[in-house]
C-alpha cells in the first residue's frame, strides 16, 4: 500500500481546484455551506492528489456534499455511504476516502454499518453532519434531537432518547472521535487535516445549523458571548479552560467532573483535568459532558488512538498467503483434489 | 452376467446404474460417508449425481424425525443426470431414518440397518408403534440386511479400550466399507482421507480404518448378502474430469473470471445457507488476491460490492433469497450508477425464512422484478453443479463488458449437490473485455457510452488523473451523470436502462434445442432442474414420444431466438420448482400456452414425475 505517493510531486492545488461546476442547492444560510467551503480551503493543504480523493455520502441535505467536490464523488443510498466506502477503500487503499453523512444517514438508518466501520478501523474520514433534525425530509426529529423536540412527527414532542454520538463512536471502538462547529472556520480546517492525517477510521462531528427545520440548534456554541462559556476547546496536553479570558474549567473530583470558577472557587490551573486524547476514561466522560446540564460542550479531538488498519491487515494477509503458497495458479485450483482421466 | 469372485462363492452382478441414500442421525456422520462415497465412485469412473439433504438445525434432538440427514447419490455406466429418484438401496442407521425415507425406496429394494440403533427409545422417537425390523410385515416387499454395527465394530475395536461413544461413531464407516464391497470399490480414497482428517489422533484414524476394513469383510463373510455387483466406467468424452459441487464451481468461476481478465476479485457475503460455502471457498484462495468481505449484514455485502466496483474490481457478492430481498435496493443504485456487479441467489425454501436447506426456484420473480422503480437486470440461471463454472463467467463477463449489474441464480440443490466435472481448457475461455478510461481525450462524460453496442459507459475509476466525477442514485443526466430532474432526460434514461438489459441479447448464445427441432410437445426450464428434464425427455423420446427440450441459461434478456423456436412446438409445458414463475413470464412474453409442471415441496423434481406428466400430456402408447 503506497499511500504516500499520492502525497509527492503533485503541482500545487488551490481551493478552486476542489469546487465543482454545480450549482449548490442548499437553503442559503445553511451550516452545509461554511462546511463545504472549509473542505475546498484544507484540501490544497493536505497536499493530496486530486484524483486519489473520493468524496462518499449517503441521503440527505449533506449527503448532496460529493457532487460540490471536484473529486471522485459517489451519492449512494440512504445510510450505505459508510459501506460503499468500505468496498472502495478495500478496492483501492491508496484513495483518500471521505464519508458525508447526517444524523439520520449514519446514527439511524446506516447506525449498524457506523459501528463496523468504526470498529474495523478503515482509513475513512468521517464527516458527519449533525443538526439533530431531518432536513431534507422537511423537518422530523431524529436520533440526535433532543427529548420534547417538537417536530412534525411528534406534535406533542419526542419522548425518544437522543443518542450520543461520541460516545457512540467510543463503544464502536472508534480510534479517532472529534467534534468540531460548523462556524468555526479554523477550527473546523484544522480538525478536517486532523482526521485527514489519522490513519484509521476518523469520526468527526460536526454540528450544523440547520436554519430551516432547526434553527439555533448550537446557538450558544456559536455566537459571542455566549460561546466562550459553552465551548470547551480542548487541547491534547493542556488544561480543559473555558470561559471569558479562560476563567473557568473542569476539576475531577473523584471519577465525576465538576466546573469550577478560577476567580471565585479558590481553585488554580493546576486543579484543573489535563487533557489526554489517549486517555479512553477521559474521552467517555467528554462524550458525556455535552448532555449534562451546566457542562460546556467539548469541541475538538476528544479521543485517538493508533491501531491497524482493516485495509493494511487484508493486504498483508494476502501478499502472506501468495508467499507461503505461491501466487494462485487457475490450472493448479481446478485439478486440485481427485482427479481421473477418460480417453 | 454373474461370475464368481475369486476366493468367495458369491456371485458378482454387473449393473447399469445404481442409487443409494445413506440416512441417519445429524451426528452419524452420514454427510461425510456419502461424500467418501462419491469421491471413491468419481475415481471409479462411474458417472454420478449427489442430492445432499440435512436439517436446518445443526444438531436435532438425537434419534428424531426431524434431526435425520441423507445423502443420495446414483452413479451409472452411462451419462445420468439426476440423484435418482427411487433408491435401490437404503442404508438407514437409526429407527428415525427408516422412518422418513422407506417410502422412497424401489419396491424390493434393499435395506441395511444398524439393529443396534433399533431400541425402544429410538422406536419411539422415530413414530413406530412396532419393531418394524421384527414385525414381519412392514418390509416384507424389501430385502433387508441388519446388522448390530455397533456390536461389530465394538468387537473390531475390543483391544483399543476406546469409550462407547468413539465406537458408536464409527459404525458410518462400517457401513460405507459394507457398501464399497457390495459394489466392488476400493477403499484406498477413505483410507487416505482418514488419515489426513484425524492425523492429530492416531487412535481415531485406527478405529475408523478398522471399522471400514470391518464393514468389508462382513460384506465378504456374511451369508445374508450373496451377490456384490460391479458398475462398469462411463463412457463420457475424453479429458480429465474431478467431482464437484454447485458451490465450488461457482467460486471458481469467479476467481477464473477475475484471473484471465486481469481484475481484482473482491466478493462480500453475509453468512446464509446455502450460499455460505461461497465465501468460504473464496476466504481461501487469498493467493489469488481475492478480496473477500465477511460484511456486518446483507446490505453491508452488496454496498461494499458497489463501491469495490466503483473502485475497478470485479465485484460480487452472494447470497440466498431473504439475503437477496435486504439487498434490493442497493441493487437499484447498482442499476442507477450503471456499474458492474455480480449478485448470485443460491436460492432455498421460500417465503420469510422458509426452508433455509430444502432447494426451491421461487426467486426468478424476486430477481425479475424485486426492486423499485423500472429496475431491468440481467439474469442468468445455473443448470447444473458444474454449469456453476461457466455460468459464473458469463455472469462476470456479461457485467464487465456491459457496465451491468447481473444476478446469478443458483440453488440449495446445486450449490451442494455434485457431479463430475469435464475440466474446461481455461485457455478457451471468452476473454472479457473491459472499459477501464485512463485517458479524458478532452472532454470527459462519464455517462457516454464508450462501447455502443454494449451500450457500456467508461469506467473511470477514482485514482484516474483528469477523470473526476460524480455519479449516485438520483436520475442524472444522461452525460455529465449530474443530477438532473429533467421529465425529457428522465424518459431518456428509463429507455436507456431497459435498451442497456436488451442488447446483451446481441451478446450471448442462441436457445438451442435437445431433441427434435419441432415435436409435439417442448418442456421448457431453466436452472437445476435441468438434469431431471434431460433425463424424462431422454427416456421418453426412446419410448418413441415426439417431445423436445429447451433449456434456458439467459432468463433476461431472453435468448434472441426464444420466440421463434417456442413458436414450433404445439405444446409447451414447464417444469418449476415454483408455482410458474418463468411459465408467466413466457405467457407474458411470447403469447404462447405454456403451462406450468410445478413442484414446491423443497425437494428437487423426480425425473419420474416429469415423464409420467409428459406421458398424460402426449397420451398412453
Ligand atoms: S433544510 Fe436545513 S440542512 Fe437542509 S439545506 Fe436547508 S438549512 Fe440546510
Amino acid at each position: 500500500m503506497s499511500v504516500n505517493t499520492a502525497e509527492i510531486e503533485q503541482p500545487a492545488l488551490k481551493r478552486k481546484d476542489f469546487v465543482s461546476d454545480q450549482v449548490i442547492r442548499w437553503c442559503p444560510g445553511c451550516g452545509d455551506y461554511s462546511i463545504l467551503a472549509q473542505v475546498q480551503k484544507t484540501f490544497p493543504e493536505l497536499g493530496h492528489r486530486k484524483e486519489q480523493i473520493v468524496f462518499i455520502s449517503g441521503i440527505g441535505c449533506a449527503s448532496r456534499f460529493p457532487y460540490y467536490m471536484n473529486t471522485y464523488g459517489f451519492h449512494t443510498i440512504h445510510g450505505r455511504a459508510t459501506t460503499v466506502a468500505t468496498g472502495v477503500k478495500l478496492a483501492n487503499p491508496d484513495l483518500s476516502v471521505w464519508v458525508v453523512t447526517g444524523d439520520g444517514d449514519s446514527l439511524s438508518i446506516g447506525a449498524n454499518h457506523l459501528v463496523h466501520l468504526l470498529r474495523r478501523n478503515l482509513d475513512i474520514n468521517i464527516l458527519l453532519v449533525n443538526n439533530r433534525i431531518y432536513g431534507l425530509t422537511k423537518g422530523q426529529y431524529s436520533p440526535t434531537s433532543e427529548p420534547g423536540k417538537k417536530t412534525k412527527s411528534t406534535p406533542f414532542g419526542s419522548v425518544d432518547r437522543p443518542l450520543n454520538p461520541p460516545a457512540f463512536a467510543l463503544g464502536s471502538a472508534g480510534t479517532f472521535i472529534a467534534r468540531s462547529l460548523d462556524v468555526e472556520g479554523k477550527h473546523l480546517q484544522k480538525m478536517l487535516a486532523a482526521a485527514y492525517q489519522h490513519k484509521g477510521t476518523s469520526f468527526l462531528e460536526i454540528y450544523q445549523n440547520c436554519l430551516i427545520f432547526n434553527d439555533n440548534a448550537f446557538v450558544d456554541l456559536s455566537e459571542k458571548p455566549h460561546k466562550l462559556e459553552h465551548q470547551l476547546l480542548l487541547e491534547d496536553g493542556q488544561p480543559m479552560l473555558f470561559g471569558e479570558g479562560h476563567n473557568k474549567g473542569i476539576r475531577m473530583d473523584g471519577h465525576r467532573p465538576v466546573v469550577v470558577d478560577l476567580e471565585q472557587d479558590g481553585y488554580s490551573v493546576d486543579d484543573i483535568v489535563v487533557h489526554d486524547k489517549s486517555d479512553k476514561m477521559l474521552a467517555l466522560m467528554l462524550s458525556e459532558l455535552t448532555y449534562m446540564a451546566d457542562f460546556p460542550t467539548p469541541l475538538g479531538i476528544i479521543y485517538q488512538e493508533q491501531q491497524d488498519t482493516y485495509e493494511d491487515l487484508v493486504h498483508r494477509q494476502i501478499e502472506a498467503a501468495v508467499q507461503q503458497l505461491g501466487k494462485g495458479d487457475l490450472q493448479a485450483l481446478l485439478h486440485e483434489g481427485h482427479t481421473w482421466i477418460v480417453d | 452376467m454373474s461370475e464368481t469372485k475369486k476366493g468367495s462363492k458369491k456371485n458378482v452382478e454387473t449393473l447399469e446404474q445404481v442409487t443409494i441414500r445413506f440416512a441417519g442421525d445429524s451426528g452419524d456422520g452420514m454427510q461425510l460417508t456419502g461424500h467418501q462415497f462419491t469421491d471413491t465412485t468419481a475415481l471409479v469412473g462411474n458417472d454420478l449425481a449427489t442430492l445432499p439433504d440435512f436439517p436446518a438445525e445443526i444438531r436435532a434432538p438425537a434419534g428424531s424425525l426431524a434431526g435425520v440427514s441423507s445423502f443420495q447419490i446414483q452413479f451409472s455406466s452411462r451419462e445420468i443426470q439426476t440423484p435418482g429418484d427411487h433408491p435401490d438401496v437404503l442404508v438407514a442407521m437409526n429407527p428415525a431414518a427408516l422412518k422418513v425415507h422407506l417410502s422412497d425406496l424401489r419396491s424390493n429394494g434393499t435395506i441395511i440397518v444398524n439393529a443396534a440403533n433399533f431400541n425402544k427409545r429410538n422406536l419411539q422417537l422415530a413414530g413406530w408403534d412396532s419393531n418394524p425390523l421384527e414385525d414381519g410385515q412392514t418390509l416384507v416387499d424389501y430385502k433387508l440386511i441388519d446388522v448390530d454395527m455397533t456390536r461389530l465394530v465394538g468387537e473390531a475395536l475390543s483391544d483399543m479400550g476406546l469409550p462407547p461413544k468413539i465406537i458408536a461413531r464409527s459404525t458410518n464407516m462400517f457401513a460405507l466399507g459394507l457398501l464399497y464391497w457390495m459394489y466392488s470399490r476400493p477403499m484406498d480414497t477413505t483410507i487416505k482421507f482418514i488419515e489426513t482428517k484425524f492425523k492429530s489422533r492416531p487412535e481415531i484414524v485406527e478405529a475408523n480404518k478398522r471399522a471400514l476394513q470391518a464393514g468389508f469383510n462382513f460384506g465378504y463373510t456374511t451369508e445374508e448378502i450373496s451377490t456384490s455387483y460391479v458398475v462398469l466406467k462411463a463412457k463420457k468424452p475424453a479429458g480429465t474430469y474431478r467431482n464437484i459441487m454447485g458451490n465450488q464451481a461457482l467460486a471458481m468461476g469467479l476467481v477464473a473470471a477475475a484471473n484471465l481478465n486481469g481484475l481484482r476479485l473482491f466478493f462480500s457475503g453475509y453468512p446464509i445457507t446455502p450460499a455460505s460455502d461461497i465465501l468460504h471457498i473464496l476466504s481461501g484462495y487469498k493467493h489469488f488476491r481475492v478480496l473477500t468481505f465477511q460484511a456486518e449484514d446483507e446490505i453491508a455485502a452488496v454496498t461494499s460490492a458497489i463501491g469495490a466496483a466503483y473502485a475497478g474490481a470485479l465485484a460480487v457478492t452472494a447470497t440466498s433469497g431473504p439475503g437477496m430481498a435486504l439487498k434490493s435496493e442497493a441493487m437499484g443504485l447498482a442499476i442507477s450508477a450503471e456499474l458492474p456487479l455480480v449478485a448470485i441467489n443460491v436460492q432455498r425454501g421460500g417465503p420469510s425464512t422458509g426452508m433455509p436447506t430444502k432447494t426451491e426456484q421461487s426467486d426468478l420473480f424476486q430477481a425479475m422484478y424485486g426492486r423499485n422503480g423500472e429496475s431491468p437486470i440481467v439474469v442468468l440461471a445455473a443448470a447444473t453443479p458444474a454449469d456453476c463454472f461457466n455460468t459464473a463467467y458469463e455472469a462476470c463477463r456479461i457485467a464487465i463488458e456491459h457496465m451491468i449489474p447481473v444476478i446469478l441464480l443458483s440453488d440449495g440443490y446445486l450449490g451442494s449437490g455434485s457431479e463430475p466435472w469435464l475440466l474446461p481448457d481455461i485457455d478457451a475461455l471468452p476473454p472479457i473485455k473491459n472499459h477501464k478510461v485512463t485517458d479524458s481525450n478532452g472532454e470527459f462524460y462519464p455517462f457516454d457510452f464508450i462501447d455502443q453496442e454494449a451500450m457500456a459507459r467508461g469506467w473511470a475509476v477514482p485514482g484516474t488523473p483528469a477523470l473526476e466525477h460524480r455519479i449516485g442514485g438520483l436520475e442524472k443526466d444522461s452525460r455529465t451523470g449530474n443530477v438532473s430532474g429533467d421529465y425529457d432526460n428522465h424518459q431518456q434514461m428509463v429507455d436507456r436502462r431497459a435498451q442497456k438489459v436488451a442488447v446483451v441479447a446481441r451478446n450471448i448464445p442462441l436457445a438451442t434445442i435437445h431433441g427434435d427441432d419441432s415435436s409435439e410437445l417442448l418442456v421448457l426450464g431453466w436452472g437445476s432442474t435441468y438434469g431431471a428434464i434431460r433425463a424424462a425427455v431422454d427416456s421418453a423420446r426412446k419410448q418413441g414420444y415426439s417431445v423436445s427440450q429447451l433449456h434456458l441459461r439467459h432468463l433476461n434478456p431472453f435468448p434472441s431466438n426464444l420466440g421463434e423456436l417456442l413458436l414450433r412446438f404445439p405444446k409447451i409445458i414447464v417444469p418449476e420448482i415454483n408455482t410458474g414463475q418463468l411459465t408467466r413470464i413466457i405467457r407474458a412474453e411470447f403469447l404462447v400456452d405454456a403451462n406450468v409442471l410445478s413442484k414446491v415441496s423443497g425437494k428437487p423434481f423426480f425425473p419420474s414425475e416429469i415423464e409420467e406428466r409428459i406421458i398424460q400430456i402426449l397420451g398412453e402408447k
